[in-house]
């Protein structure tokens, strides 16, 4: 079994000419996780893991697996995967050529080519030329790549850009059991909302900085703490709250009350008499801790 | 394997999965083919006296004397149909950048000045199978046609021989200029119409143009295309040429040394421009 390698940049940065793409990042992502790099489209992730791979050069600072650079490591594809963009192929190569090519390059034995196309559902259109093939096949292919030299470390930019449901719901399951068998597993996306159900740790930045990184939960604990209450009588909840001085607004499905502890919110109503027909923590804040993250970082 | 012997391995795989090689190859022998077969006709045809040159034409003043016909026709092999290897070659690194496979590659690969000199010499080799394939159109047409007339087709002769080699030589290292031109110049679409437009147009016209002086035929003997045709040792450009430029030239081996510089210079002048910079 591959064993994954802690994948470290420090103090990390990239300037194109006048402008900063990254700037100073400093962080390490662990084996037997999936780490969710975030960040809005423009933020750097791309650069940033172009210079992990050794494509792009930093102007400062260095990314390492088990602290040795890309370009150094003795068999590079048989310990780093990577797929970093759709379309990294020759139209007129069938997938079979465009594996093989790199599976010689790497030294790797050609069985793998048929094992890791297999792996991805590519089995049956192995002999077609990749020209034709769906954006969904090509991440496929592009992961059919990564997955070559049964790499302990993976690392993929934007993976889920252009997959179907299913291949969605496919590619969750599949971060996950690499991060179980040891791997480190390092994935790029613009939305949190569509890795959330597959990382364990998140690294977030905007505008070439980091803004936050700690397990997904940490993202719950910055949540604006609000907790959504409604009542048949919403005059007498409002009196409630007042009495209780608990600042609330008014929202859609009833009042947004700036409290952390729907329990605490529950018994001001019940201590008023007053009957409560929604109580519950504000959802989806996790995306919205994420957007303020990226946000703030327009207003330093 | 050495990690570079597996990138020579790679290369050759790279050109052997699509259908550019082929598709050229083919059109390299056609066009070599039909060029040859058509002019030892026409040439032989006037030395044997089956075809009378002051017959149609007006001015019938006669042609210039043509020297040794086999040598003249094998050479389109190399002074016509090195286009293809220089176009192979520059494909073949234009293409990296236009789909993206620098990346991959570089990926199985990090140093990327070894899958350089890999490409280098893996295009050399194709290149000089395109100068065989070639040579088997013009010796081969050239040849049958010439013989047909009753000439010797010098099949015989060491010299034929001599320039067979050469000319396969003389393609390999032209393929070397297409990679070095394809990463200095890696649009696909520019590197194309350079090729095209230097190799049929600028660089006759310069060879032709330079005959007339001295001073400019000393110049152009160091172009490509005449270095090219030193190494191998006859063209069909030096035919008929002013009486300047018959008294100069290069040796072939001086002419392989120029030919070698130019392919050297691009590949190396290419690393910088290019391949060994951020791939975005």
């Amino acid at each position: 079994m591959p064993v994954g390698a802690e994948i470290e940049f420090k103090n990390i940065s990239k300037t194109f000419g006048a402008v900063t793409a990254v700037n100073d990042l400093s962080f390490t992502v662990q084996p037997g996780r999936v780490t969710g790099f975030l960040g809005p489209n423009g933020a750097g992730k791309t650069t940033t893991l172009r210079m992990l791979l050794g494509l792009v050069k930093p102007t400062h600072g260095t990314a390492t697996f088990g602290g040795i650079r890309y370009r150094d490591l003795p068999r590079p594809l048989a310990t780093v995967g990577a797929a970093l963009e759709a379309a990294s192929f020759h139209p007129g190569r069938t997938a079979r050529g465009h594996l093989g090519i790199y599976a010689i390059a790497a030294g790797l034995p050609k069985e793998r080519v048929g094992a890791v196309l297999e792996k991805v559902g590519l089995a049956e259109f192995a002999d077609r030329r990749v020209g034709g093939f769906s954006l969904g096949m090509r991440q496929r292919l592009g992961l059919a790549y990564t997955l070559l030299g049964d790499p302990g470390v993976l690392v993929l930019d934007e993976p889920i850009n252009g997959l179907d449901p299913e291949g969605i719901k496919w590619i969750r399951g599949f971060l996950q059991d690499m991060a179980r068998e040891g791997r480190t597993v390092l994935v790029s996306s613009h939305l949190l909302s569509e890795v959330q159900q597959s990382v364990d740790d998140v690294i977030i930045i905007a505008k070439g900085a980091l803004v936050h990184r700690g397990p997904l939960s940490s993202l719950d604990a910055l949540d604006a703490a609000l907790v959504v209450v409604d009542s048949p009588d919403r005059d007498a909840l409002e009196v409630a709250l007042a009495a209780a001085e608990v600042q609330f607004s008014a929202g859609r499905s009833g009042l947004l009350a700036s409290s952390s502890d729907p329990a605490r919110i529950g018994h001001i109503a019940f201590s008023a008499g007053v009957e409560i027909s929604v109580l519950h923590r504000q959802k989806s804040g996790i995306e919205e801790s994420f957007l303020a993250l990226v946000n703030g970082a327009d207003t330093p | 394997m050495t990690t570079f012997l597996r990138s020579v391995a790679a290369e050759f795989a790279k050109i052997l999965t699509t259908r550019m090689w082929w598709v050229l190859a083919l059109v390299l022998f056609g066009y070599i083919g039909m060029l040859a077969g058509g002019l030892s006709a026409l040439f032989a045809g006037i030395e044997s006296g089956a075809i009378d040159p002051s017959g149609g034409g007006a001015g019938g003043q006669g042609v210039p004397p043509l020297g040794s016909i086999p040598p003249l026709i094998y050479s389109f092999a190399s002074s016509v149909g090195y286009v293809f290897p220089v176009l192979l070659g520059a494909l073949a690194t234009t293409g990296e950048f236009r789909h993206q496979t620098l990346t991959p590659t570089f990926l199985a690969t990090p140093r990327r000045a070894g899958v350089l000199g890999a490409k280098t010499l893996t295009l050399f080799v194709a290149g000089a199978v395109f100068g065989a394939v070639a040579l088997l159109a013009s010796v081969g047409f050239g040849a049958l046609v010439i013989n047909a007339f009753g000439v010797d087709p010098l099949l015989g002769d060491s010299e034929t021989w001599t320039l067979v080699g050469r000319t396969i030589l003389a393609m390999g290292l032209w393929a070397i200029v297409g990679v070095g031109l394809g990463a200095l110049v890696p649009s696909q679409v520019a590197s194309i119409v350079i090729v095209l437009a230097f190799t049929q147009f600028v660089e006759p016209l310069l060879r032709f143009a330079s005959a007339f002086l001295d001073w400019t035929a000393q110049i152009a003997q160091f172009l490509p295309g005449a270095a090219s045709d030193a190494l191998v040792g006859a063209s069909i450009f030096t035919v008929g040429a002013p009486a300047a430029a018959s008294s100069v030239g290069l040796d072939w081996w001086q002419g392989g040394l120029v030919l070698l510089a130019y392919a050297a210079a691009a590949a190396i002048g290419g690393y910088f421009a290019s391949w060994n910079r951020d791939v975005t």
